[in-house]
């Protein structure tokens, strides 16, 4: 049912249409020749080129940290996938030939194109060994293969890059979650 | 055959060519105006990604890609349109919108080995006539789309637009009416004149028709009516796409579509043409004591102040180029981004631009035209460069003036719409040409 809409009576002059349309068109043009003069204040950020700076705790891309002899921390424990709510992550695990007493994930699959990127995974974690600091968003391929982030892609995902999170931690730690342990070797 | 015999016929064909380029080249560039226009009236930066080779010209290459695009969709013919009309129904709304610009004098006359070229395609004396006579018939097209496309969305939207028209067509006959009564002819030339000559010193533009009492209110109520001949925002309501899909032209695709599309803003561009050419002086440049005979006059300090005069504006215009490479937007790019020549191509091409008025400057004061054209064909050709210049500025403001309106106004209901057009603007318009007449009698026994 339709509510009942306040109606005001126009004056004269506004039902004479002529100066309400010039006063309309005042506004408009003024936005015009603002934006003319000022090209740059626009809040379009035009994406591809220029990209919105992203909050320090936002969650993009899984990534794995390693230990400093370069293995993955991960010990293949299971908590992550058990935590999981859409079910996105495979891991298989293995015997670690070095150390008997600790398992390794032979394999390590993130398919994200079910991830909901909910960031459980990260909390759940014992080992601190899967982080979503990357602020990556731009995750796409061409086959739903390819959407499946293994484990060697999600270990070198920063390569080169350091997570500019865990600089602002570094910077000043109190910004950083509760419980964030900062990553023992610093990618350079 | 002499020379004697051809020049006549090449004349009416260059004349021909030049209305019909006149009109489609202004179309592109108007909808490049609609597109930035309407995203700078609503905050937004438009159209800027396409370019070619790195040089994006501010969006003006997408209507580029548009003409690609339209050429090669698929051209899609329904099953259950009546076919014949719908082949013609596009064409024939094109050919009015085009045929309608032939009586508009764009400068005053040209001498060519003799002979006194009048500068309108047309030499029809009862022009305003015709002019009416071809708005009348623009609603065939949109009629014949309606019927023939055979949905009912499609014929919604054809008599719609038929309505509109008729009703519409009187108070902006009456409204022409009153321009008939103040220049004493039919004859868009002999109009046009009549608005250099008044009381002012020749060429003033207050003498133009604009600037009289019932010539102000027949300019409102006329180009009121030009809105909804042309179909434009707030009166487009045949292809209101909210009620009707897309109105008449919901069944045509590819190039059909592009001839409704150009119809509608070739409209726009004769409406603006001849809206100028009755109330706003046509192509006198509106400067006091600057008319047709002081151009041929002094046709070297003309072109010398007109080229000196436009150097320091394109300098800026380089200058503001040059510094937009500073804009945050390059920063973002990559250092081997193409697109980095842009600022660099502009800041060249208006420096380019003022050495070439630089030059004409020069050549001003050097007294070229008169001596190396002759007196005759350098005033001339002065004058028809500053007469078209003006006449293209007034026209393409009024079709910046359709566009500003279309994203500021909101459109009318139908009813609305009726109202308007039949209580308001055909009552006002009757009066005015009682006014008009009134006027005109005050006038002369005053002056006499």
């Amino acid at each position: 049912m339709a509510l009942p809409v306040p109606s005001r009576k126009m004056t004269t002059i506004e039902s004479a249409y002529l100066l309400e349309v010039v006063k309309g068109l005042v506004l408009t043009i003024s936005h015009v020749i603002k934006n003319i003069f000022d090209p740059d204040h626009f809040r379009t950020i035009e994406y591809p080129d220029m990209k919105k700076p992203m909050a320090v705790r936002y969650r993009g891309a899984h990534r794995l940290l390693t230990r400093p002899d370069g293995k993955v921390k991960c010990v293949a424990c299971m908590c992550c996938p058990t935590v999981c709510p859409a079910k996105c992550i495979t891991i298989i695990a293995g015997e670690d030939p070095d150390d008997p007493a600790e398992k390794f994930p032979v394999e390590f699959d993130i398919d994200m194109l079910r991830c909901i990127y909910c960031g459980f995974c990260v909390e759940a974690c014992p080992k601190d060994a899967i982080r979503m600091d990357t602020r990556i968003y731009e995750i796409n391929a061409y086959t739903r293969q390819d959407m499946v982030h293994n484990k060697s892609y999600m270990v070198n995902l920063m390569e080169g890059k350091k997570p500019e999170a865990e600089d602002v931690y570094r910077a000043n730690p109190s910004t950083a979650p509760a419980g964030y342990t900062f990553d023992e070797k610093p990618i350079p | 055959m002499s020379m004697e015999e051809v020049l006549p016929v090449l004349v009416v064909l260059a004349k021909c060519v030049f209305a019909v380029a006149f009109v489609m080249q202004i179309v592109p560039l108007l909808i490049w105006a609609e597109r930035k226009g309407s995203a700078y009236i609503q905050d937004r930066p438009g159209p800027n990604r396409a370019h070619i080779l790195g040089i994006r010209a501010g969006g003006h290459v997408h209507s580029l890609t548009d003409v690609v695009k339209l050429i090669m969709k698929e051209d899609i013919v329904p099953g259950h349109v009546n076919w014949f009309y719908w082949f013609i129904a596009p064409v024939v709304a094109m050919t009015i919108a085009l045929s309608t610009f032939v009586v508009v004098p764009f400068g005053d006359y040209l001498t060519i080995m003799g002979h006194k070229i009048d500068l309108r395609v047309s030499e029809i004396d009862g022009g305003l006539l015709y002019v009416l006579a071809m708005t009348s018939l623009g609603v065939y097209g949109i009629m014949l789309a309606g019927w023939a496309s055979n949905n009912k969305f499609s014929l919604l939207g054809g008599l719609r637009s038929s309505a509109q028209m008729v009703s519409y067509e009187l108070a902006m006959g009456l409204s022409a009416a009153v321009i008939f009564l103040m220049a004493g002819s039919v004859s868009l030339r002999d109009i046009v004149d009549a608005q250099i000559v008044g009381w002012a010193p020749n060429g003033t533009f207050l003498n133009w028709n604009v600037f009289s009492v019932p010539g102000a209110i027949a300019f409102v109520l006329f180009w009121t009516a030009a809105f909804a001949e042309t179909n434009r925002t707030p009166f487009d309501l045949p292809e209101g796409e909210a009620e009707l899909v897309a109105g008449y032209h919901t069944e045509y695709s590819s190039l059909r579509f592009a001839l409704f599309f150009m119809a509608e803003y070739a409209n726009m561009i004769v409406a603006a043409a001849v809206t100028t050419t009755l109330f706003f002086g046509g192509f006198s440049t509106g400067l006091p004591f600057v008319d047709g005979a002081f151009l041929r006059e002094h046709a070297d300090l003309v072109l010398a102040v007109i080229g000196l005069g436009a150097v320091p504006p394109l300098l800026a215009f380089s200058a503001i180029a040059w510094k937009r490479r500073n804009r945050d937007f390059y920063k973002a790019l990559s250092a081997d981004d193409i697109r980095h020549r842009e600022p660099r191509f502009f800041a060249a091409l208006w420096g380019g631009l003022a050495v070439v008025h630089l030059g004409l400057g020069v050549a001003g004061l050097a007294g070229i035209p008169t001596s190396v054209l002759g007196v005759e064909l350098g005033g001339d050709l002065v004058a028809l460069a500053v007469h078209m210049t003006a006449f293209s500025l007034k026209v393409l403001f009024g079709c910046w003036f359709f566009i500003w309106v279309r994203w500021t106004i909101v459109r009318f209901r139908y009813d609305q719409l009726m109202n308007l057009g039949w209580k308001r603007m055909l009552p006002l318009a009757l009066a005015n040409l009682f006014l008009a007449a009134l006027w005109i009698i005050v006038k002369e026994t005053m002056l006499a």
